[in-house]
């Protein structure tokens, strides 16, 4: 894979930009090593780690952390941050499993319901950010509380529950195929396709070109409003196959269905190496920041720790991988300067 | 001059919303201008009002905090924890204080030592500070708090309408005003606000006053969780869950620019009181909290709009002006446009 990876033809031309591209390479590379580290003693530990049904839970639950995550990470690179990602999922998730208490839809539709809607809540976002030229964060943070009004308004105080749903909707969340769990190839699928889009697409680098550096991407002719409104546009419609999964996942849904995740996806981009910053870091590593929070996660419930920390874990996290990013970019910058 | 003018003008405009909301809060109840109500109205958000100065400051500076929700949590928490294990208040309150300084004191060494982004920093603390709080106190809610302390906390001053907790927000208010608006630290804060840069040359110590600010926000969290556990006779490791969101939209509804370098605490003041109205005048007209949610969502994102919209038509005015245009022009455009 690295292999792959280093050969990348002529998308970083100064030296400092081909140094930060390889401490981003590394920063998979290590998630990686951690995880596999982290696994060996979670697995002395607590044998059942192992299991093909722990396995699919953890890795089922980081496919749709992942999906979103991969959503942010567009965002974040152009130097914007979705902090309605949560409420997007929310809204998603119980709009499908509604539509399908009512029998309004069958359940292909009400998934490609669930989706379109994603894309228009996105689009919404998108509109209000790099139309209305409102800042990301005030935007989404408003957008958060609007969706999610939305959501306790649709529900007025119900919840659906697994009983409500058609028959075997629920089953894709076991199913596999050749032993890999479904959604984690839909995972796989998404990241495969958003790895293209950035690393081969003149779209996909002028992604990076708003992120690293929005006056000169200005100058160079690149609208940047078009490119933020379509990655959060783009962060809506993951989002919403986001929410469909965890409707999926979770069979029973009420309005404050996915509360808290936005924090777990930002971790996940952070952790996966896209410096907040804007302008560097790949999908393929949110996607492993969201892989990295499902295994802590997993590891302390085999370790029969309190669920209590997971969220002092979460920030220390964050922390940590900051700290780490502005440490090495630090360096990076020194030893630049020092040539 | 003009932006002067102008920050007098958004002023003035909140001022008659909320005097229109007072109409409306009359002619909705007759409870409405009763002084309990009041009393009621004010207890509602007075650990949000105790909040928004603080974070006027730091938002006039250019950075954002988002963990004050979570520092509202652990202040509740700890507090709950030492009353339930014997610590007298009067040495309680001072620790949970000395907390609100330390968190505040980690956020601002982050933000301005290690030149890490506010939004990430504040967003991995608003995880860390609500995981400390989790641990601290567990899922258990701590009640029989010393009568004194609780009737401070829903009591009101004798013979007014004014709960005792409101003197804690005119005496945090009064300050923070005054040193902002009066005193060449504020002036300090606008011009670190407006450039850093140029700050920094001219010889402010931008990174000590931003550790500075950020120490004085995880203080007045501190402070406010204090209050909250008075007002609801109960410490919780989930309390303020969501109040960034407010205090954020409390401080922009107040006319202070999210880019920094402008603002007044005097509008902050009135935007307290506009939203304390708003969701008074919502609850008695039976609108459910849900739509207050969707409220409090638009009017952020719409009370950065208004001066953004107002920003660019003054600017198309004065370019009109500037290149001397015939009003002519607009006349054919409309004569052409009809059918």
């Amino acid at each position: 894979m690295s292999s792959v990876q280093t050969v990348s033809p002529g998308d970083s031309p100064g030296p400092v930009a081909r140094a930060l591209a390889i401490v981003a390479r590394q920063r998979e590379l290590s998630l990686v090593a951690i995880m596999i580290a982290l696994g060996i003693v979670v697995t002395i530990a607590a044998p059942q780690f192992l299991s093909q049904s722990n396995l699919t839970q953890v890795t089922v639950l980081a496919a749709i952390i992942a999906i979103a995550a991969v959503g942010e990470a567009l965002v974040i690179i152009t130097r914007n941050v979705d902090l309605s990602v949560e409420a997007m999922m929310g809204l998603v998730a119980f709009a499908v499993a509604d539509v399908l208490r009512m029998h309004t839809m069958a359940a292909p539709e009400a998934m490609a319901f669930g989706v379109g809607l994603g894309l228009l809540l996105g689009l919404i976002n998108g509109i209000v950010v790099a139309g209305l030229r409102v800042p990301a964060i005030v935007a989404t943070l408003g957008t958060l509380s609007i969706y999610r009004g939305l959501t306790f308004l649709v529900a007025g105080g119900k919840q659906v529950t697994l009983t409500d749903l058609p028959d075997g909707y629920t089953d894709p969340a076991q199913a596999t195929v050749l032993g890999i769990p479904v959604f984690v190839v839909i995972a796989l699928a998404i990241v495969a396709l958003a790895t293209v889009l950035m690393r081969q697409t003149r779209f996909g680098r002028q992604v990076y070109a708003v992120g690293s550096n929005p006056e000169a991407a200005r100058i160079l002719g690149i609208r940047a409003g078009v490119v933020v409104f379509t990655v959060f546009t783009l962060c809506g419609l993951l989002a919403g196959i986001a929410g469909v999964l965890w409707g999926i996942e979770f069979g029973t849904i009420n309005a404050g269905a996915a509360t808290g995740v936005t924090l777990q996806v930002v971790a996940a981009v952070v952790v996966g190496g896209v410096a907040i910053f804007g302008g560097s870091g790949t999908v393929a590593g949110a996607a492993l920041g969201a892989l990295f929070l499902a295994f802590i996660s997993n590891a302390l419930i085999l370790l029969n720790l309190s669920q209590f920390w997971l969220q002092a874990i979460y920030g220390l996290v964050i922390l940590i991988a900051i700290s780490l990013d502005a440490f090495v970019v630090e360096r990076v910058r020194r030893a630049g300067a020092r040539r | 001059m003009s932006r002067l003018r102008g920050l007098v003008r958004w002023e003035v405009l909140l001022a008659i919303v909320l005097l229109g909301l007072i109409l409306a809060g009359t002619s909705v109840s007759p409870v409405f201008l009763t002084s309990r109500n009041f009393s009621n109205l004010i207890s509602a958000v007075i650990e949000l009002a105790i909040m928004a100065p603080a974070m006027t400051l730091i938002i006039i500076s250019g950075e954002i905090d988002l963990s004050v929700e979570s520092m509202v949590g652990l202040s509740c928490s700890v507090l709950g924890l030492l009353w339930a294990s014997g610590v007298p208040l009067a040495i309680g309150i001072p620790i949970v204080l000395v907390i609100g300084l330390l968190g505040g004191l980690l956020n601002g060494l982050l933000i301005a030592r290690g030149g890490l982004p506010s939004l990430v920093v504040t967003l991995g603390t608003l995880a860390l500070f609500r995981g400390l709080a989790l641990i601290a106190l567990g899922p258990r809610g701590i009640s029989q708090f010393p009568p004194a302390f609780t009737q401070f906390g829903f009591g009101t001053i004798p013979g007014t309408p004014f709960p005792w907790t409101f003197i804690v927000f005119v005496v945090v208010a009064g300050v923070i005003g005054i040193v902002l608006h009066l005193t060449w630290p504020g002036r300090q804060v606008f011009a670190v606000g407006k450039n850093a840069g140029t700050s920094r040359y001219s010889g402010v110590r931008v990174a000590r006053l931003k550790i500075g600010l950020f120490m004085l926000s995880g203080l007045v969290a501190a402070l406010a969780g204090v209050v909250l556990t008075a007002r609801f006779a109960s410490a919780r490791a989930d309390a303020g869950q969501g109040m960034t969101l407010t205090v954020v939209t409390i401080v922009l509804l107040g006319g202070v620019n999210i880019f920094g370098g402008r603002g007044t605490i005097p509008g902050v003041v009135l935007a307290v009181f506009t939203l304390a109205v708003l969701g008074n005048v919502l609850r008695l007209a039976n609108v459910s909290a849900e739509i207050q949610s969707i409220a409090i969502g638009l009017l952020l994102i719409i009370s950065v709009v208004i001066p953004n919209v107002a920003r660019q038509a003054k600017s198309a005015i004065d370019r009109a002006i500037a290149s001397r245009r015939p009003p002519a022009g607009s006349i054919d455009l409309s004569e052409t446009a009809g059918p």
